[in-house]
């Protein structure tokens, strides 16, 4: 019990350690940058004293301890201040966007879980074998080609040429705002709702931007199971099985899976998290209002507060996807 | 337990099952009847939609579909001015007062007609709000405590704008047609006041105009809503506007292909090639008041010679950048004020002269040419068109050092003036000649602290008798006066001002099939939706 409340302890300084030196470094990357942030607010035609008035109003006068201060203060209530961009407070934009990248980020796991998981096995089991080649170069391809090429032949071909999937944004111009906001998530709004019109529609839009980022994540996903697997099937206790005469399908699944099982949760963890950290480019090509886009548009217009409450969440996000991993160590393999 | 041979199965009908779903959008690929929807990059927009307030490109195209002026450009001469919710004014000899006779039949969407005291108010609110657009009413003199004696309401249809001292009476017609003359509701915005802010806060996100819509929605980087106002008297407009945020241009015109968005704004000029190749499309351009410039900044001591300056602007190839970098994008303009702005110069004073370049540069005692850095923006055309200059300026022997970064930060340095040359571009802050004269030719303090830091004063050009001739043009009563001494003006900027000036933006925009009467003018403002039509 005690080694528990230690363990916590320890985790939860070591969290707070490290998101204070986030804040720290974006703080001061963010002040520190070449872009004057009054300029985004009033423009390149602004009048010196409009452009002083705003500066001392926003404190960007006082010198910069004393403005990190400041924003620590805050922080520590809670308030992560004024996205001069959107007018919002960033505590509010982060709900207005977030859900839209997790929602993109989940299914795009989902589809490269499924995919890329299965595919490692059989690659690592049938090693060497045509159907290997084809998984090794097709999950090469995925994670070789640019994202921006991906999704504009994926939406060249799958919306522009088939037909077959809807274009841009999270769901079809004629139901935009119908369902009231409660989780963020469309299609789940959508049902709650009962609108199942909207529903098939936010799905639709869904597929293929959570397929391009599937397909490049899974690639990475099934060449670590693939690599994993071809590991586990030299082990002894493989082999042993083998002997015992069980099945192969129960050998390579309840063996020797099992036991790679807990390295690809942190494989899988940090995959989550790359995605969630927003997809920025596919956000950017899909027009999907996410945290990536958010954290772009910020950054081009110097809209410090919008910056470090965007990557705050994150790392915060990063962290807690690490510590998850961590514990589902430890319940898969008691010996860690 | 998951055998090979299911999931062998799952993944071959995974195909199906996915084009399943696919097809679920299928049904609903053209856009709504009676709804526009605009495909356009839009997160530029940070000021929000009040009149009084909004000073991006994207709102300044918007706010004027949301409120009606006293007065607008005339559509079929740029250069003159008609009346909007005026039906007719007179000015006084003296160029002090302005009556303007209101109509009586516009109405915001609440079903009120627009009445001269809600004019009074929109002004009086702009002037004591002021925000960043305040200036292009505060510059005729007016402030927070002169402005409710100055301009006043008569009765409902007489509103009365005296000056405190005269001016061109175009300038100040011409600067009413920016968004800030737009009229605001005054029952409307002070209902939702806040903290004596005019109802600052709630139209940022609102609207309280008499135009041809009323917004419904904004969600920053994603889309704008408007819908048709009821009383706008064009019953056959477009019931409602959706403009989504769609910031790759290919994406634009896939959006267009396939029927899903009626106007796609931001092509490039590949892509708008291929748009005019589209028999079922129709492009339509205009250019605009937006000037692409190298400036060449008088803190350097080679910069400052007169015969340097002549060198590096015979040195330009501006057809060949024109031509080959920026087709359909941007044209060569050589004057401050662009062809389409009143006061446009369209006369070529510079073309590429390698030989006379090099004797001019050789007279100020550079035979090798000297060392320079070039700030440029890095993104499309401007990096381009950066590395064409500096392959001019070889040719002469200048040797430039390019330095890229991005627009706000190559902006936020040469605000700072610290800068050597640099590339970048300036709109107009409204359709009068003097904001561009302004701009480049006015720095009556190069000090520090001076009081108007525009171009002139970023680049230390100080020049006495071209910044007193800014100020007596806008003084002047005759307009044909006030045109030729522009002219002339234009010409002495262009032979001693440390600005070679290159191009002017062309604004394009596609329009889908079935889809008409959208129309781009020279000031990103005189965009109507109400005029757009769908078959």
């Amino acid at each position: 019990m005690v080694q528990r409340l230690i363990r916590l302890g320890t985790t939860v300084s070591s969290l707070a350690i490290t998101m204070f030196g986030l804040v720290l470094v974006t703080f001061f990357i963010g002040r520190v940058i070449p872009i004057d942030p009054v300029l985004t607010i009033l423009g390149d035609h602004a009048r010196p004293e409009l452009v002083n008035k705003l500066r001392m109003e926003l404190g960007l006068d006082k010198p910069l301890p004393v403005q990190f201060w400041i924003y620590l203060k805050a922080l520590l209530q809670g308030d992560l201040g004024r996205s001069v961009m959107t007018t919002n407070r960033v505590v509010d934009d982060i709900r207005l966007y977030f859900p839209a990248t997790v929602e993109l980020g989940t299914v795009a796991m989902i589809f490269a879980t499924v995919a890329g998981i299965p595919l490692g096995v059989l690659s690592a089991v049938r090693r060497n074998s045509a159907l290997d080649q084809f998984v090794r170069v097709f999950s090469l391809v995925g994670h070789s080609i640019p994202i921006p090429v991906l999704g504009l032949g994926a939406l060249l071909v799958f919306y522009a040429w088939l037909g077959w999937a809807p274009g841009t944004g999270r769901v079809g111009v004629g139901y935009v705002g119908l369902t009231p906001t409660v989780t963020g998530f469309l299609t789940v709004d959508a049902l709650i709702a009962g609108d199942t019109e909207v529903f098939w529609d936010a799905v639709a839009h869904l597929m293929l931007p959570a397929g391009v980022l599937a397909y490049f994540s899974m690639a990475y996903i099934s060449r670590m199971t693939r690599a994993f697997m071809i590991d586990a099937l030299a082990g002894e206790y493989v082999i042993t099985a083998r002997a015992k005469g069980l099945s192969p399908a129960r050998v390579i699944w309840r063996h020797a899976f099992g036991n790679i099982a807990v390295r690809l949760v942190t494989v899988l963890a940090l995959t989550y998290a790359g995605l969630l950290e927003g997809a920025v480019v596919t956000e950017m090509i899909f027009s999907w209002p996410g945290i990536g886009q958010y954290l772009t548009v910020s950054l081009l217009n110097a809209d410090m507060n919008a910056v470090i409450g965007a990557t705050l969440l994150v790392g915060f996000v990063y962290m807690l996807l690490n510590l998850l991993a961590d514990a589902a160590y430890r319940i898969l393999d008691p010996r860690v | 337990m998951l055998t090979r041979r299911t999931l062998l199965t799952l993944t071959a009908a995974s195909p199906i099952l996915a084009s399943g779903v696919f097809r679920a959008g299928e049904v609903r690929a053209a856009t709504p009847k009676g709804v526009i929807v605009m495909a356009k990059q839009i997160d530029d927009l940070v000021s929000g939609f009040d009149p009084a307030e909004a000073y991006d490109i994207t709102n300044l195209e918007v706010v004027p579909n949301l409120y009606r002026g006293l007065i607008s450009p005339d559509a079929a001469d740029n250069t003159k001015v008609v009346g909007d919710l005026a039906e007719s004014w007179t000015v006084s000899k003296d160029g002090t007062a302005f009556t303007f006779k209101l109509k009586k039949d516009a109405k915001f969407p609440s079903g009120k007609v627009v009445t001269a005291e809600d004019a009074a108010f929109s002004f009086q609110r702009a002037i004591k709000l002021n925000k960043q657009p305040a200036f292009i009413l505060s510059q005729f003199g007016y402030t927070k405590d002169n402005v409710d004696d100055l301009i006043k309401a008569v009765d409902a249809e007489t509103l009365v704008m005296k000056l405190p001292a005269p001016v061109a009476p175009s300038f100040l017609l011409f600067c009413l047609t920016a968004p800030i003359g737009g009229i605001v509701e005054k029952a409307t915005a002070l209902a939702h006041e806040v903290n004596g802010d005019f109802g600052n806060g709630w139209l940022k996100l609102h609207s309280a105009g008499a135009g041809g819509y009323q917004m419904v929605e904004w969600v920053a980087s994603d889309h704008v809503t408007l819908d048709a106002n009821p009383h706008s008297g064009k019953p056959d407009q477009p019931r409602r506007i959706f403009i989504r945020h769609v910031p790759d241009p290919s994406a634009q015109l896939l959006m267009l292909q396939k029927g899903d968005a009626d106007i796609a704004r931001n092509l490039t000029p590949d892509l708008l090639k291929k748009a005019y190749a589209e028999k079922d499309f129709k492009v339509v351009s205009s250019g605009q008041a937006v000037s692409v410039y190298l400036a060449m900044n008088q803190a350097v001591p080679e910069l400052q010679k007169l015969p340097v300056q002549q060198a590096i602007k015979w040195a330009l190839d501006y057809d060949g950048i024109a031509t080959n970098i920026t087709p359909n994008m941007y044209s060569v303009a050589q004057g401050f004020l662009p062809p389409g702005l009143p006061g446009g110069l369209t006369d070529r004073l510079y073309k590429k002269d390698v030989a006379k370049a090099k004797q001019l540069l050789a007279e100020a005692g550079f035979p090798n040419g000297f060392e320079v850095t070039l700030d440029v923006p890095s993104s499309a055309p401007y990096a381009d068109i950066g590395q064409a200059v500096q392959a001019d300026l070889a040719q002469i022997g200048i040797k430039v050092t390019l330095v890229s970064g991005e627009m706000r930060q190559v902006m936020t340095k040469t605000r700072k003036r610290g800068h050597q040359l640099a590339l970048l571009a300036w709109g107009t802050d409204y359709f009068d000649p003097y904001s561009n004269s302004q701009a480049f030719c006015e720095n009556p303090d190069d000090g520090e602290d001076g009081k108007l830091k525009l171009l002139a004063w970023r680049n230390h050009f100080v020049d006495k008798e071209l910044n007193d001739m800014s100020l007596a043009a806008s003084k002047e009563l005759d307009n044909d006066k006030r045109m030729a001494m522009y002219r002339e003006m234009q010409l002495k900027f262009a032979e001693r001002a440390p600005f070679a000036m290159m191009l002017q933006k062309i604004a394009s925009a596609v329009m889908g099939k079935g889809v008409s009467g959208f129309v781009i003018g020279p000031q990103t403002g005189f965009t109507q939706y109400a005029d757009v039509r769908k078959a």
